[in-house]
């Protein structure tokens, strides 16, 4: 044998030895479609992010241009996210601008009639839309984390001015009724004071209206009241309505831990929560100004209850009762504890692959592709005797390829995915038979085994280059412009592509070398 | 083994019998895709699938008629894999864009319709071991222990009482007790028929008597839900439109640059050939699209193409080779040489997509017809199609 053929069955083996230790150790991701588990494609309300952001300078504007003597008429929000600062006397104008310069970093203003206009940046609009969405998905990630799933897969993904949708895969998870509830709970607790004088509930917000006079305060809003304890709801379809602050005395920013706890007398689940030390002293504060008063608990805009302060308290923890199930108040504090959502957030797809139907779709595959190979083998065998040995190890080695670089780049297996691999199958086959065709015909037409194949593979080489290239670069675009599934098969289908080249251009040829190496043959096994 | 010894057709004197065929192929498609149009799958359309599978097998007419009674936008109620398996597909329609943030709320209806129609006369306050998830089932298997039904509070016993218990046999016990029985359960297909089997995973008889107080076998139980809102599905259909077209439009640059700009013009007309006869069918035999069969057709589009190139190929060696005869003949003469190729592959490509076909069960059904119906027409389309169009363009130059 001389060096060359050597140095080259000696590379083979390297790669042989590497494809295995890497598909050994590392293993190969299986999809949710063959493995079981929840799939989930959620949409993030940046829009309410933008609004919530533009409403709080909108209202330090406001108070900056009182606190400035500046006379103006209203400082409105628009839908377009717009403010107006309406009615300025001309001399004043100056003076606003420079408030607003000071107050509203990242917006620009312009004059207008006799206001001015007030526009977030667009670099700054981006830049908190995509915030928005990092912080969405930290608060998932967390929440998903304490409830404890082996690797679970969070990415973010979109088609719009920026990536605002997260795909969220949890294998082996089935229970998504409390995925749902863990994940879609926006959890924003705050500690809101009840209207003074209009402490009462009232049975819709139009009555709630009447009894304002028409017209909400400013600073007042109407909100649903939905205590979680059923015993103090009238019947159960009955709604309530209270009157609010708009700001809220204490938000989520000031807990610092939440947990399940029982009540002492009823043994009721229950969620507790603590406050940091800023949240205790401005709880001691809130409730030390306002005795009598009723100082509701506002989760996801929503009282679920108003208990009426009797006293100046500085304690750190607080509880909510309620009619919860063990593990309704498990999640609650858990999602308590993760911190609220920058943003609601909307389900946009959902897929529960069940156990049991991931363990049939492998079986039914596994056993149908396996059948395949025998096919394939036999045939190959039938037709090209002892060359096709020579076909049959090129097609386990491309597989031994493929299933070491899928392992390396961590790539996920799914049922598309099984697709690229058939296809490459078929085309490594197709490679082998292309040659040995080829091999055939040489020597029909006179040439000795070794020039016939010789000159069989210089020039299938061409063909298979092209055949594999011309696919190869459908599947970069397929991958390039694909989602998840179109994606799946693209990168098995390239990777096996490659293996494919390499495989039937240099495996096969190094073999056939090898063999005849040295001998002389007038006829080949083919 | 020569499967043809030294074939001689004179392929392109038959190229008008294979327009006819071709075109009367494709009249068909266009015929079934106008008429019946393409069974697009909740991927596309939005919607929600339901996969229910039986303890014993289900009358599709007593499942429908109890759907119907209900507010769901149910579409239809199909039986799913083979029969043997107990399985119904229940299809709902198009999810409105309110109601989007509550996908999980057609699963759950289904099976409360369900439950009613077959598991009505079940005790008050047992649970259905055949649908319950892990956290349920550890809590309700605590208070079995603690001699009290899942619907009450475990707390409400009494609080001494109950801290000695949980001092007594840990949460975590129980977890793991509700975890090899779940996964008893899988293996089982997702549904246990009867009490008695938990005794082979080693529960104590004691153990079953007391599951067998506070839960039930129900009839049926949800092996896997698809959810998929509108704008997902618009969005999915965007993308995979998109991606197959930039490709195809890959493909025709690279063979353009490596071949001539004809040929990779005729192997892209071949290739829709394919996919609108293949869609054809599947509009005609009312299969269902889904993402998995996009896949499938990709992999047509491949082999097709692979297909193709390797007549190309050679035909643009025997161009310099043949430089007296006509490009008719040497259309012809490279056919005939790469035929045993051509047959080999196609028929080994064919019995192993058959077997997937055959044997792949139902989740694979709609991925492997494609393939098998890719193969066939992949394969013509070569020669047919392909090469004939070649032909054409060539001789319109030199005329």
């Amino acid at each position: 044998m001389n060096r060359k053929t050597q140095y080259r069955l000696l590379a083979i083996l390297f790669l042989v030895l590497a494809s295995t230790l890497v598909f050994w150790r590392n293993g190969i991701n299986l999809g949710l479609d063959l493995k079981g588990g929840i799939h989930l494609i959620v949409q993030v309300e940046t829009g309410e992010a933008l609004r919530a952001e533009a409403e709080q300078v909108r209202e330090r504007l406001a108070s900056a241009l009182t606190d400035s003597e500046i006379r103006f008429d209203e400082v409105r929000l628009n839908e377009d996210l717009r403010i107006d600062v309406l009615s300025l006397n001309s001399v004043q104008v100056p003076l606003a601008e420079d408030v607003v310069e000071r107050n509203a970093l990242n917006w620009a203003y312009s004059r207008r009639d006799d206001g001015l206009q007030v526009r977030m940046l667009s670099a700054e609009r981006r830049a908190l839309l995509e915030l928005t969405v990092r912080q969405a998905r930290e608060v998932i990630q967390k929440r998903i984390d304490q409830y404890g799933v082996a690797e679970p897969s969070i990415s973010v993904y979109g088609t719009g001015e920026v990536q605002d949708q997260i795909i969220i895969e949890l294998p082996g998870v089935e229970d998504f009724d409390r995925v749902e509830r863990l994940i879609g709970e926006t959890a924003n607790l705050e500690y809101k004071l009840v209207h003074p004088t209009l402490d009462q509930t009232f049975s819709s917000p139009e009555s709630a209206l009447e009894a304002l006079g028409g017209n909400v305060p400013a600073d007042y809003e109407i909100l649903k009241f939905e205590p979680t304890n059923s015993t103090l709801r009238e019947s159960p379809d009955s709604e309530l309505y209270m009157v609010a602050k708009k700001a809220a005395a204490i938000t989520g920013r000031h807990i610092k831990n939440a947990r399940r706890s029982e009540d002492n007398f009823t043994g009721r689940s229950e969620v507790s929560f603590f406050l940091n030390a800023e949240g205790v002293s401005l709880f001691g504060e809130v409730t030390g100004n306002n005795v009598g008063n009723l100082l509701a608990i506002v989760l996801d805009d929503v009282i679920v209850s108003a208990p009426q302060i009797e006293g100046a308290i500085r304690q750190e923890s607080a509880r909510i009762t309620g009619d919860f199930t063990r593990e309704e108040a498990e999640d609650l504090a858990l999602v308590l504890r993760s911190g609220a959502l920058p943003a609601s957030i909307r389900f946009l797809e959902n897929r529960q692959i069940g156990p049991s139907l991931g363990a049939d779709s492998i079986r039914n595959g596994l056993n149908a592709s396996t059948l395949g190979l025998i096919l394939v083998v036999l045939g190959m065998l039938v037709v090209y005797k002892l060359s096709g040995l020579n076909a049959i190890l090129c097609l386990t080695l491309n597989l031994v390829f493929l299933g070491g670089a899928l392992s390396y780049l961590d790539a996920t297996l799914t049922l598309p995915g099984i697709a690229g691999v058939v296809l490459t199958i078929g085309m490594a086959v197709d490679a082998n038979i292309l040659i040995f065709e080829r091999i055939k015909e040489e020597m029909r037409n006179g040439k000795t085994v070794r020039s016939a194949i010789e000159s069989a593979f210089n020039r299938v080489f061409s063909t298979i280059l092209d055949t594999n290239i011309t696919t190869l670069v459908a599947s970069v675009f397929l991958y390039q412009f694909g989602t998840g599934a179109v994606q799946g098969f693209a990168i098995t289908l390239a990777t096996g592509l490659l293996a494919n080249i390499f495989t039937a251009t240099f495996v096969s040829r190094t073999i056939f070398t090898a063999i005849l190496q040295g001998r002389q043959p007038n006829r080949l096994s083919i | 083994m020569d499967i043809i010894k030294n074939p001689r057709v004179e392929w392109l004197n038959y190229r008008w019998l294979f327009l006819v065929v071709s075109l009367f192929f494709l009249l068909a498609g266009a015929i079934s895709l106008g008429g019946k149009g393409l069974n697009l799958g909740v991927d596309f359309t939005g919607g929600t699938l339901v996969f229910v599978r039986f303890k014993e097998r289900p009358e599709l007419d007593r499942v429908r008629g109890a759907l119907s009674t209900s507010d769901l936008n149910v579409e239809g109620v199909t039986r799913f894999d083979q029969p043997s398996k107990n399985q119904i597909q229940v299809r709902m329609g198009r999810i409105s864009d309110q109601s989007e943030s509550d996908l999980g709320k057609d699963s759950r209806d289904v099976v409360g319709v369900l439950k009613e129609e077959y598991d009505s006369q079940v005790d008050d306050g047992k649970i259905d071991l055949n649908n319950v998830a892990h956290t349920a089932l550890t809590e309700c298997l605590e208070k079995a222990a603690s001699g009290i039904g899942c619907d009450q509070n475990l707390e409400a016993v009494s609080p001494e009482e109950n801290s000695e218990l949980e001092s007594s046999l840990g949460n975590e016990e129980f977890g793991v007790l509700a975890r090899r029985i779940l996964d008893f359960r899988t293996a089982r297909g997702g549904i246990i028929s009867d009490d008695a089997e938990l005794e082979e995973i080693g529960l104590s008889a004691d153990l079953v008597e007391q599951i067998r107080e506070n839960f039930y076998l129900g009839s049926f139980t949800i092996i896997s839900v698809e959810s998929v809102g509108p704008k997902v599905g618009r969005e999915l259909q965007d993308k995979a439109i998109n991606a197959i077209v930039f490709s195809l439009l890959g493909v025709l640059a690279y063979i353009a640059y490596r071949f001539k700009f004809i040929y990779g013009l005729a192997a892209i007309v071949a290739l829709f050939h394919d996919v609108f006869i293949t869609l054809g069918l599947f509009a005609f035999f009312d299969k269902e699209i889904s993402l998995t069969v996009i896949a499938a057709l990709l992999t047509l589009v491949g082999y097709s193409i692979n297909d193709t190139i390797v007549i190309f190929d050679r035909v643009r060696e025997n161009v310099l080779l043949m430089r007296r005869a006509d490009f008719g003949s040497i259309l012809n003469t490279s056919i005939n040489q790469t035929l045993n190729r051509t047959v080999l592959t196609s028929g080994m490509t064919f019995l192993a997509v058959l077997a997937l076909y055959l044997m792949g069960g139902q989740v694979l059904n709609g991925f492997s017809f494609a393939l098998v119906i890719g193969v066939l027409v992949g394969t013509y389309s070569s020669i047919a199609v392909a090469s004939p169009i070649v032909l054409w363009w060539q001789s319109r130059r030199a005329g």
